[in-house]
Order: structure tokens, then C-alpha cells, then sequence
């Protein structure tokens, strides 16, 4: 590893000394800010978690019900603090069943780093009890893998990891250490690291480029923003909701960009992409100067490549490289991280308003609202609906709390419309789409900011893959507020059935258990309701609970979310019914 | 941008890392391309190792798969290009039985003019090798199958470009970020 070794800074410690390798992982920990991590035990991890024991009170370990919820325990704890989310495994199958979380901190960008066991380096290759090639298995879901063998590189390897999970485009990084580099000692001595000579995350911005842009930006008459999390990871909040009212310019969201500008700002015209909203999808298809800024034009997002925003040009501000041109050929890409590319135009950016522009969008918002919006949130029907519950929440809580959304239809309600007044807020699995994620990322959301409420909203289909993580928030007191929305179906794939499989409901009904009972089983306070009268009231008492809450909300069977972009049309043909 | 399928060689300049192979080789079987090629080897530089991948494919999509492997963080810098701007070769070994070079005159021509080289003779079999192009190697292995081949092996393309590749300058500039 003499690449490692080039660009070190030279603070080595004063002192060395002799130490196991599994002790050298609690250093390494600690030295990366790391104050607390989720994980499950099993023999060969084992020398590690005895050195958790030692040092508790530097390192909180959280044992999960299962490896997947530690990982999405790390990534929702990642997405609300920005830090890297730490996990922790056995060898075999506590390794394998990272690999879905792993794939959703690579899709999502989340930096996190897992550390697995492995068996002893003379057993490699060997079949032995609990072998698995988890680096081969991790290898395309993450941003990089490495299997530790002897313990001297474990100080070396972990500064690495650490630091390639959190620079440039974030991502998970998978670290494989085996038993005997856990158990052997070594001369310990730690430094962070801050380089490595193959690996450029930070892109230098091109004057050039940014001045294309200006110029486009300056001489757009219908621009329109899509921002994404590239905002929110590279914490340009600001320079966004600068640009965005310098240049009078309407700014729309994809699903992991919401929260990064304030829902209620005049110039924030909602979602993009299938279950968006109807103006900023329609008006994709008549903007002049389409501004993508930390987004990477995801199929959910463009629908029809060959009809998505062919009259426009497009500005694509993005940290990855490889993102340029992927799906979306661009007539200005400007590379490098968010905060200081915007930072770079805005000096260049003249003071605009675009009304007649920004009242076409608020025109289409009100065929929405009159065609869907006000159905969903003011619904005159009998049952109570997803839209009306979110809309309480949002009362409550005055539009500051963190939500958290597993994957379906109430994860598009709730992202259409939750109202966020801060950044970091909106925690949902984007890219992969991974049902289960919800309760575990709620966890671990909470723990990384208790300051905030946090509330999840999970539908009956995702909570019953994690469910078992109530175990965490029972044996942790993790004042976690969590809300079933219950139609007793796998609601999402209905949806899809009804519109285009003529109504052939394969597998999606739910025959579901007393989720309160569940609850009230792992002495969590818990509430069903099924009446409108009870709603706000019942939100109102959750809200204030000082712990844990669980509260289903019986809803309306067979709703449908609208409007939808139906899979590979283009963003124009939006469907409000 | 070329819409059409077209010969592609990709060079990469990487770090000599264990799971590397397997990193860039996932990168294809994601995107269902098949590696026509594959030589690995050192660099001109110290330490850094050379991927030398032949693939089918359109201009979009080698483009795409070249963004995707310089964000491995061992690799250095990928290169694509067209076979009309690199000087490339393959290299390919025949075996074949003793008694031909003995009783077939034609052997011996066959061997003349395709400029091939023997690299030993045993008591039962010789072996024969070809350096060059595809084609020549394809026209050799035409002309020699008549008569019987034991063994035929070839390797994949190894490949230097006309145009400069930076590696030296670009290292030094990563060192100095």
C-alpha cells in the first residue's frame, strides 16, 4: 500500500504502542469522530466487540435485530449529520446481509463505512465455518472495498476508508478484517488521511464553464432549477436559495434534493419526476435553460429520454464526473463540489424576475391542487387518506420535523407533501427503492440528532421487513415517532396492477397482524385509528410524546397516488386521474 | 457522437491492487458488454499498471463505461480509442505435430511468409508464433489448419497510442492538489 504513504500529512502520534488489532479499530474509531456505530456480533468479530466492551465510554455500540437495520441505522444517521454512518458485522451471513444497505448508501450517495469479521487468514479460501467472499460480493455496491489481513494495516486502511466515504461523491466503503489481524499485535500509531494519488474528489471548477453558465443563466427567459442532494451533500443550501432568488428562477426537487430549500419558499415549485408535481414536470418540456444542480437524471426523474426537455439547454453542476453525459447529453457541464461552484456564478448572475414564467407554474399548480392536491389532503370521502395524516404532521410539528419514508405509496405521499424548514430533513432510500428502510433509519436519524423530533412514515408492506428494530427502540428508549399508514396492501405495486395489469392483484393484499399489539410488546405506546375526529388530536398527543410512539392509521384500501408519469412516457404526459 | 458499434480499446492506468480486476470487469457485466479483449501488464511508470480492454460497443457507451472506471479510486486515468488512432497486436502460439515441418514442404512457406517465428522443436510437436494484427493471425491460423493444429492460443491485444497519454504529469498534479 506505498500509495497510501505519498500524500500523508506528517502528524504521526508522539508515541507508539503495542496494541491488538481489534483495539487498533477502537482507536481508529474514535480518531475519526465516531461516537457511535450499529452492528450485530458473531464469531469472527468477536475480538472487536470485546474491545467495544472495554471502551464504552467512548464508543456506543447499538446492537440491531439484523445487520440490514445497522446499515440503515449508519445511513440514517448519516443523512441527518452529514458524518460518515459506521456499521459492523460477523463474517458470512452477517457480511451478506449488509449488501442491501450497501447498495442503497451507493445509489443514495451516503457515506457510511462497514466493518466486517473475517475468518482467520490461513482459512481464506478454504470454505471454513462462516467464509464468504464479501469483498467480492460488496465490490459493486460500494465505492471501495479492501480485505485487512494483517493488523498492521488496519490504521492505514480505516484513514482511507474514512476518507474516501466522505470525500467527493459520498458513498459506502466496505472494510473486511480478519480474525487474526484482529487478534495480532502491532506498534499503533494513527494518521487521518488526506490523499490518495489515484483518487481526485475534488474537481477544480472551470472559469470557463461557469461563465457558459452565467451566461445561459443571465440571457435564459424560462430557466427552471432541478436541484438534487448533491446540495444538501455538498451543504450549499445557501448559494441554492441565493441563486434561486438572485435569478428569479422556479426551483423543483428530486426526491433526495427535498428539504435542501424550504418547501414553503414562493420560488420552490415542488417534485420532479413520475409521482411529481404537474408544473414543474409539464413545464421540463418548455423551459429554455434547464439548471441540474446535484442530481443525476435518473429514470424516475426524466421518463422518456428522447422527449425530456429537447427544447432546452442544459446546465449540469455535479461533483461526479461520470454523472456528465450519463443519461442526459448536457451543453454545459460544470464538475466540483456545489457549495463552491454556486458560489463561483452567483457574482456573475444578474438580478432577474421571471413572473409571467413563474405564474405558468403557478397556474398548473392549481389544476393540481383542484385535480388531486385538495382530494388528497382535504378529503371529503369516508376513509382517511395518506395526504391528510402528512398534512397534520406538518401542523404539529411546524414543518420542523425529520421524516423518514420507507419505499410505495407512502413514501410518495409524504415526500408530494411533507413541509421542511430545514436541511437534512427529508431521509428516505431513493435509488434503490429498499422496503425495510424506514425503522431503521428513523433510529438511527434520532440518535443523530435528538435535539429534533423525527418521524417515520411507513407503510404495512416495509415495516413488517424490519419490524424487529422495535427491539432497538424499546432497548435504547430511542424516542422515535413512527406511523403506519395501513391499507392493507402492498400499495405501490396495487396501484401498478390496477393501471396496467387489468386488475390482476397477484400478491398484494395483506392479511396483516395487530401491529399494536406488535408494539405494545416491546412496551412501546401505541394508538390505532381509523376516524377522521381522532386524527389531529391523536398526531397532536404523538407529537408530544416524550418517547417512543407507534401510531397505525387505518387509510383508504385501494388509493392511487397521482399524478404519475407512467413508466418510459415523457414528463409531459402527465396523468391527474 | 457514433451511434454505430465500433471497435474499442480502453487503456487504464491503475494502481497493482488485488480487487481491481474484478471492480472494472463488474463494470461491464452491469452494462452487458462483452470483453473481447483483456491484457493486464505494467506501465512505463514505476508501480502503475496498465488494462489493455478491447470491447464491441457504441461511442455513448464506451464514453459511459471509461466515466465509470476512472471513478474506481485506484485507477489512475482511462483512455478510449479507435483502432485508427493506437498501433496495436496481438500475439498467438501454434502447436503442432513434428512430422509436419519434416514432410509437408509447405509448412516451412507457411512459416516464411507470415514472418513467423519458431520458438521450439521437440521430438513430437514444434511451436510456431505470430505476432501482428487479427487478420494476420486469423490467415495464418487458416493456412496452417489444413494440416492440423494441436494447440492454438492467442492473446489479447496489447495497444500504444499515437497521441500522448499524461500519466506522469497527471500523477504529479494529484500529488500537488
Amino acid at each position: 500500500m506505498e500509495t497510501l504513504k505519498e500524500r500523508k500529512t506528517s502528524v504521526k502520534s508522539k508515541t507508539t504502542l503495542k496494541i491488538s488489532g481489534a483495539e487498533a479499530i477502537i482507536h481508529c474509531l474514535v480518531a475519526e469522530g465516531v461516537d457511535l456505530l450499529y452492528g450485530y456480533p458473531g464469531g469472527a468479530i468477536m475480538p472487536v466487540y470485546d474491545e467495544l466492551y472495554k471502551f464504552q465510554d467512548k464508543l456506543t455500540h447499538i446492537l440491531t435485530r439484523h445487520e440490514q437495520g445497522a446499515t440503515h441505522a449508519a445511513q440514517g444517521y448519516a443523512r441527518v449529520t452529514g458524518k460518515v454512518g459506521v456499521a459492523m458485522a460477523t463474517s458470512g451471513p452477517g457480511a451478506t446481509n449488509l449488501v442491501t444497505g450497501l447498495a442503497d448508501a451507493q445509489i443514495d450517495s451516503t457515506p457510511m463505512v462497514c466493518i466486517t469479521g473475517q475468518v482467520t487468514r490461513h482459512l481464506l479460501g478454504s470454505d471454513a465455518f462462516q467464509e464468504t467472499d464479501i469483498i467480492g460480493i460488496s465490490t459493486p455496491v460500494t465505492k471501495w472495498n479492501y480485505q485487512v489481513t494483517r493488523a498492521e494495516e488496519i490504521p492505514e486502511i480505516l484513514a482511507k476508508a474514512f476518507y474516501i466515504a466522505r470525500s467527493g461523491r459520498p458513498g459506502p466503503v466496505l472494510i473486511d478484517i480478519t480474525k487474526n489481524a484482529q487478534i495480532d499485535e502491532f506498534d499503533f500509531s494513527y494518521t487521518p488521511c488526506t490523499g490518495v494519488r489515484s483518487y481526485n474528489p475534488f474537481p477544480k471548477p472551470d472559469v470557463t464553464q461557469i461563465e457558459a453558465a452565467a451566461a445561459l443563466i443571465n440571457n435564459a427567459k424560462k430557466p427552471l432549477i432541478v436541484f438534487g442532494q448533491g446540495v444538501i451533500l455538498g451543504e450549499a443550501e445557501e448559494q441554492l436559495k441565493t441563486l434561486v432568488e438572485k435569478a428569479g428562477i422556479p426551483a423543483a426537487w428530486t426526491i433526495l434534493g427535498l428539504s435542501a430549500l424550504d418547501t414553503n419558499h414562493p420560488l420552490n415549485v415542488g417534485m420532479v419526476g413520475m409521482h411529481g408535481n404537474y408544473a414543474p414536470n409539464m413545464l421540463t418540456n418548455e423551459c429554455d435553460v434547464l439548471i441540474a444542480i446535484g442530481m443525476r437524471f435518473d429514470d424516475r426523474v426524466t421518463g422518456s429520454l428522447d422527449t425530456y426537455a429537447k427544447q432546452a439547454k442544459i446546465i449540469h453542476f455535479d461533483i461526479d464526473p461520470a454523472e456528465i453525459n450519463k443519461n442526459v447529453k448536457v451543453d454545459v457541464a460544470v464538475l466540483g463540489n456545489s457549495k463552491e461552484t454556486l458560489g463561483l456564478i452567483l457574482p456573475l448572475i444578474n438580478k432577474t424576475e421571471h413572473t409571467t414564467w413563474h405564474n405558468q407554474f403557478k397556474d398548473k399548480y392549481k389544476i393540481e391542487f383542484d385535480a388531486v392536491i385538495n382530494k388528497d389532503i382535504h378529503p371529503t370521502k369516508e376513509k382517511l387518506t395518506m395526504g391528510e395524516v402528512i398534512e397534520q404532521i406538518n401542523i404539529a410539528s411546524n414543518n420542523s420535523a425529520v421524516i423518514v419514508t420507507d419505499v410505495g405509496q407512502h413514501q410518495m405521499i409524504a415526500c408530494r407533501y411533507a413541509k421542511f424548514n430545514q436541511s437534512k430533513s427529508n431521509i428516505t432510500s431513493g435509488g434503490l427503492g429498499t422496503m425495510g428502510f424506514a425503522l431503521p433509519a428513523a433510529i438511527g436519524a434520532k440518535m443523530g440528532r435528538m435535539d429534533r423530533e423525527v418521524v417515520a412514515i411507513i407503510g404495512d408492506g416495509g415495516y413488517q421487513m424490519t419490524i424487529q428494530e422495535l427491539g432497538v427502540i424499546f432497548q435504547h428508549k430511542v424516542p422515535v415517532k413512527i406511523v403506519v399508514l395501513n391499507n392493507d396492501h402492498l400499495g405501490m405495486v396495487r396501484q401498478w396492477q390496477e393501471l396496467f395489469f387489468e386488475k390482476r392483484y397477484a400478491s398484494t393484499v395483506m392479511v396483516n397482524p395487530d401491529f399494536v399489539k406488535i408494539a405494545e410488546g416491546y412496551h412501546i405506546k401505541s394508538k390505532r385509528i381509523s376516524e377522521r375526529s381522532e386524527l389531529q388530536s391523536t398526531i397532536a398527543e404523538m407529537m408530544a410524546s416524550k418517547e417512543a410512539y407507534f401510531l397505525e392509521v387505518k387509510v383508504e384500501k385501494e388509493d392511487n397516488v397521482f399524478p404519475m408519469i407512467p413508466s418510459g412516457a415523457s414528463v409531459s404526459e402527465v396523468r391527474l386521474k | 457522437m457514433k451511434m454505430e458499434n465500433n471497435w474499442y480499446t480502453i487503456s487504464v492506468y491503475s494502481e497493482n491492487n488485488v480487487g481491481l480486476l474484478n471492480r472494472i470487469s463488474g463494470i461491464f457485466l452491469k452494462r452487458h458488454i462483452n470483453i473481447e479483449g483483456l491484457n493486464v501488464s505494467k506501465s512505463e511508470i514505476d508501480g502503475v499498471s496498465k488494462f489493455t480492454i478491447v470491447i464491441h460497443t457504441t461511442e455513448q457507451w464506451v464514453q459511459n463505461i471509461v466515466g465509470q472506471i476512472e471513478k474506481q479510486i485506484e485507477v489512475i486515468k482511462a483512455f478510449y480509442h479507435p483502432d485508427d488512432e493506437i498501433i496495436y497486436q496481438e500475439s498467438a502460439l501454434f502447436k503442432i505435430s513434428s512430422d509436419l515441418l519434416f514432410d509437408e514442404r509447405q509448412i516451412q512457406n507457411i512459416i516464411k511468409d507470415n514472418n513467423s517465428q519458431i520458438v521450439t522443436v521437440a521430438r513430437d510437436f514444434f511451436v510456431l508464433s505470430k505476432s501482428g494484427k487479427r487478420d494476420e493471425i486469423d490467415k495464418m491460423h487458416s493456412e496452417l489448419e489444413p494440416y492440423g493444429i494441436m494447440q492454438f492460443v492467442r492473446s489479447g491485444r496489447i495497444a500504444v497510442s499515437k497521441a500522448e497519454m499524461r500519466i506522469s504529469s497527471l500523477l504529479e498534479e494529484f500529488q500537488h492538489n
